[in-house]
């Protein structure tokens, strides 16, 4: 009995042991359920860094251990999947998944000074609303789009009056409704018109004509190509050169070739192409290799989020919130996004949108 | 400064009167297609709006294979025009042989069954023979600079529309009050039986209003589809809704009564859309529509007519 007592403070000593000579990563996430699709890419990501981080020696010559549990996309689930890693000990987070999930165990890491980072929860304020200091994420947020285009209309074209146009749709107006707010609070523009137009109609020259009226030096729209084309064709019929400004949902060739000529001098908001970045090639490569396919949702930004953690905790030489949180914010990190630090909110710097112009028939980065 | 601003307003009215005039003008188009076929065989012949969207896509692919041999201008468009009629009212007339035809002495709503199925296999006959994506079109009619001057009011195609629809309204009216075809078919509608004792052939004057109907709606077709430039396989179904509701409001069965509703939905839509908010667009339209049946059941311009239970 002794022996077996003597046996298991040993073994706990161990335990405690093995512990302190790791630095445990928790990757929270949907593993199972309808979501999982989303969550177990980010599973497949820290495996590919870890493994690679550990051959070369490890973080501040410990080696990476992976701690993953699941929560399903489920809030309900992800406290008690934020309480097991907490009880696992691990130091910092790559998680969760879904928004909804993210926010209801970002409580749990915050009251134990956890960093946590999300490769996919876009929710504006999860990092807007400065409620989770520990939180950072590798993803722009819903509202980056309309942030950059009301920044773009406001600091680089110096446009006084913006007509708002929306599609009444989940995107669209959920969009418009952002760079309404943007613009309203920058103080230097104003929303001279807010519209949402049925998708489909035979045409829209009454809105065109209300534009025109409105005086407003550019549109910005939110929605699809095929009402952009609509409203761009009819503006510049009216010999109007109203600059348009529109979204993701805009960026594709096929409103080029419908639009054809009115298309000219449009600009629209894409995803940063981030394709022929050595390390998204080599991260994809090495996906193939190891799991035989191609990688799947959120690969790319979960493999900076665990990147960008362990990093930070190199750099600061320990595993301690402020130190952490510290570097995040002020070193540069190499990932196959590009190179990317944190700002003050915990959204990346760097990744996420650029604006791009049509011309000649194609769609060029402005810079 | 005050007049300025009172002329400003003045424009801004006159420019949504003919913005909605001219898209009246096209709901009126493709109504008299689903008013003409309801008044002769009392059917809501559903699968109209397919006509004009197959309208459309017949003149693009005419017009692909013209610029490509290298003619261009009007000589396009009035080819394009006049193939997507003949062609469209082909389809409308084999529309009727097989799908109405055969159901011409069923229960009222087996045929009105047959039309949704109708609409609903020539929409994925072109989603499958032609393509998914929207599909630019290119604009046919030139931009008249001759016309630069009104401009500011109404852009050259635009007006073509309102004139081509006030031509082909007037053509059909004269061909319905005064030729022979025209005064059968009105006999057909009125009594299909007391028509044939006469001698009329009925079954041919119901194939011909079809013809008229669908040539109209690929009129409508292509002129909208030129105006706004792309068109894809779904386009006729939010026509043809619209075009029915301005049926229903000037009384289905009428002709004049497709006229009136088409373009008084076309100016509702235009004036909500000026005056209040394009959000607002459809439900002032069929707020409109609720409206008017409650004053008048049968429409504008619509006669009462027995219930047949």
């Amino acid at each position: 009995m002794r022996i077996l007592f003597k046996l298991l403070v040993l073994l706990s000593l161990l335990c405690g042991y093995a512990q302190a000579e790791t630095i445990n990563l928790g990757v929270a996430g949907a593993h199972s359920g309808d979501l999982a699709s989303y969550g177990l890419p980010s599973v497949k990501a820290a495996e590919l860094v870890v493994e690679e981080i550990n051959a070369k020696g490890g973080v501040l010559g410990k080696k990476v251990q992976i701690w993953a549990e699941d929560d399903a996309c489920k809030p309900e689930l992800a406290t008690n999947t934020a309480t097991r890693l907490v009880s696992k000990g691990v130091h910092v987070v790559m998680g969760h998944i879904c928004s909804g999930a993210t926010k209801a165990a970002l409580g749990i890491y915050k009251d134990m000074n956890i960093i946590t980072m999300s490769p996919s929860a876009t929710n504006p304020d999860l990092t807007q609303k400065g409620t989770y200091p520990n939180f950072f994420r590798t993803i722009a947020s819903d509202d980056a789009q309309a942030r950059l285009e009301v920044d773009f209309a406001l600091m680089n074209l110096k446009v006084k009056k913006i007509a708002v146009i929306h599609d009444k749709g989940d995107y669209g107006k959920g969009l418009a409704e952002y760079a309404r707010k943007f613009v309203k609070h920058s103080g230097v523009a104003r929303v001279v018109l807010y519209e949402g137009i049925t998708p489909g109609a035979v045409d829209y020259s009454a809105v065109i004509r209300k534009i025109k009226r409105s005086r407003a030096q550019a549109v910005i729209f939110g929605g699809y190509h095929p009402e952009a084309s609509k409203l761009v064709s009819g503006l510049r019929k009216k010999r109007m050169d109203t600059i348009f400004i529109s979204d993701d949902g805009v960026k594709d060739d096929t409103f080029i070739k419908v639009a054809k000529k009115y298309a000219e001098g449009v600009y629209a908001t894409g995803p940063k192409d981030v394709s022929k970045n050595p390390m998204t090639v080599k991260a994809t490569k090495d996906h193939i290799k190891k799991y035989g396919k191609e990688p799947g949702a959120f690969f790319l930004n979960a493999y900076s989020a665990t990147l960008a953690l362990l990093h930070a905790i190199e750099k600061s030489g320990s595993t301690k919130y402020d130190a952490i949180r510290k570097t995040l914010q002020t070193e540069y990190v190499e990932t196959p996004l590009g190179k990317i630090r944190f700002d003050e909110n915990g959204d990346a710097v760097g990744v996420g949108f650029s604006m791009y112009q049509v011309k000649n028939g194609q769609y060029v980065e402005v810079e | 400064m005050i007049s300025e601003n009172f002329s400003d307003t003045i424009l801004y009215f006159i420019e949504l009167l003919l913005g909605g005039l001219t898209r009246g003008s096209i709901y009126a188009l493709i109504a008299l297609g689903y008013t003409m076929v309801y008044g002769i065989i009392e059917l809501i012949n559903f699968a109209h709006g397919e006509i004009y969207m197959l309208g459309a896509f017949t003149a693009l692919i005419i017009s692909g294979i013209m610029t490509m041999h290298g003619y261009a201008g009007m000589s396009v468009f009035f080819t394009a025009l006049l193939v997507a009629v003949l062609y469209s009212s082909a389809y409308g007339y084999t529309l009727e042989k097989i799908a109405y035809k055969p159901l011409r002495n069923a229960p009222r709503l087996s045929p009105l069954i047959s039309a949704i199925g109708m609409s609903i296999f020539l929409q994925n006959y072109v989603m499958l023979a032609q393509t998914s994506d929207f599909m630019p079109f290119p604009s046919l009619l030139p931009d008249f600079e001759c016309l630069a001057w009104i401009d500011y009011m109404i852009g050259g195609p635009e007006l073509l529309i309102l004139i081509t629809t006030m031509i082909v309204m007037i053509c059909l009216t004269i061909l319905i009050k005064y030729t022979r075809i025209g005064k059968a078919m009105r006999a057909t509608a009125q009594d299909k039986k007391m028509a044939m004792l006469v001698g009329i052939d009925i079954n041919r004057m119901i194939s011909a209003t079809f013809v008229i109907g669908s040539a109209l709606a690929a009129i409508a077709g292509v002129l909208i589809a030129t105006h706004i430039g792309q068109i894809n396989f779904y386009i006729g179904f939010i026509a043809g809704i619209k075009a029915f509701t301005a049926a229903v409001l000037g009384g289905i069965g009428s002709i004049p009564g497709a006229v009136v509703g088409g373009l008084i939905l076309g100016l509702t839509e235009s004036f909500a859309t000026g005056y209040v908010s394009s959000d607002y667009e459809d439900v002032f339209a069929f707020a409109l529509l609720v409206l008017i049946l409650i004053v008048r059941p049968s429409g504008l311009i619509g006669r009462t007519e027995m219930q047949k239970v």
